[in-house]
């Protein structure tokens, strides 16, 4: 049940944080990132407003053949993605354990700018961590 | 003169309840006073352990009252971060902004001082404060540490190469738990704030010296830091003439 990646995207949509953890993405650029993360926050805006009985939280799953993409909105409006495989139980608890750490080690982090890509070695070791502790 | 304004409800329960009126020595708790108790408490588990949710004035408050008055981790460290931040967007280089924390603990460390002697030595019956050196470190290291961050340092060594160094080490100091330090700013320490601290502490025991801190990690503690103190030539002058 890999994990294969992890995005972290700002209220403004755009691509803070992205890593991958296993072999089975298409390799792209970091360029190619950043549409996908602005297409997928476009995706969630439209998603949250097709409930026809009042507001909705938006897409949470996204399911394919061979790859599951959860997402966690935050009160803020920052999102965690995670693309696991489509058996992986667990993406949710593995995104509040990463909305924890954030809270942590990055919002708690004086040398970090709000909406800014994120470059805190703190985060990088505890996602690091965590990640490690799902895979086995 | 914005909280003046603010007439808080809680003073007329504080002012008629018995307890407090054995607690505050104080005749009038004045209402006037630059208080912000009308704002939220962050202590939640304080307040959740009164069943009333009525808490005194901070100003009010029994000084010698230590339990359940810990600051979360959490608060403490937006306001650190914040702190840090306003003094980085006012500064030049990594050295000014040192300088600029040690001065900002300098003057937490003051109160510090002050308040660990009200509270350890008035309840005391033999009332005392250290005058040599090595006794006056083993205050810094455990008392004043346990009342800062709840746990002792982890040790206190001697400089081989310099008779007037000492060194606090702090094998995880709370206050940089949260904090990532760019590659570009590597020898900041943002624990020169606690440096501050005891440079205040030894300065108000009558040990005058320069106190900075540095980061020494070692691969089983990444963040382990030194607080490194320069002590003034007076004091060595001074332990000699104590020795005999």
């Amino acid at each position: 049940m890999p994990i294969f990646g992890l995005w972290v995207i700002n209220k403004a949509g755009g691509l803070v944080y992205q890593r991958n953890f296993a072999d089975g993405l298409a390799q792209l650029t970091s360029n190619e990132y950043l549409v996908l993360a602005g297409t997928l926050h476009g995706i969630h805006a439209i998603t949250s407003r097709l409930s026809p009985i009042g507001s909705s939280s938006g897409a949470q799953v996204i399911e394919g053949e061979t790859f599951k993409l959860t997402i966690l909105l935050t009160a803020t409006g920052t999102k965690f993605v995670l693309l696991a495989s489509v058996t992986e139980t667990s993406a949710e608890l593995i995104l509040q354990k990463v909305y924890e750490i954030y809270a942590d080690f990055v919002m708690k982090n004086p040398f970090h700018t709000p909406e800014m890509p994120v470059r805190s070695e703190g985060f990088d070791q505890r996602i690091t961590t965590l990640m490690g502790s799902f895979q086995s | 003169m914005a909280y003046a304004a603010v007439n808080h409800p809680r003073v007329s329960v504080l002012s008629t309840s018995s307890q407090s009126s054995l607690d505050h020595p104080s005749p009038t708790p004045s209402s006037t006073r630059f208080s912000l108790s009308s704002a939220p408490s962050i202590n939640t588990l304080n307040s959740a352990n009164r069943p009333t949710g009525v808490r005194p004035n901070i100003y009010e408050r029994n000084l010698n009252k230590t339990r359940f008055a810990e600051v979360s981790l959490s608060s403490f460290a937006f306001l650190f971060s914040e702190l840090v931040q306003y003094t980085q967007k006012r500064v030049n280089g990594i050295n000014d902004l040192e300088r600029r924390l040690n001065t900002l603990g300098y003057r937490v460390g003051t109160r510090v001082l002050e308040l660990l002697f009200w509270r350890t030595e008035s309840t005391s019956k033999a009332p005392k404060r250290e005058i040599k050196l090595v006794p006056a470190l083993m205050v810094i290291h455990t008392q004043v540490w346990k009342a800062i961050f709840s746990k002792p340092a982890d040790a206190i060594e001697k400089s081989v190469e310099n008779a007037d160094e000492y060194m606090i080490i702090d094998n995880d100091p709370p206050i940089e738990r949260y904090i990532s330090v760019p590659r570009d700013m590597s020898q900041l320490s943002c624990s020169s704030f606690t440096a501050g601290i005891v440079e205040a502490v030894l300065d108000g025991l009558g040990f005058p010296a320069r106190v900075t801190a540095h980061n020494t990690p070692t691969a089983q503690y990444p963040s382990r830091i030194t607080i490194l103190i320069k002590l003034e030539k007076s004091v060595l002058e001074r332990e000699e003439l104590l020795k005999t």
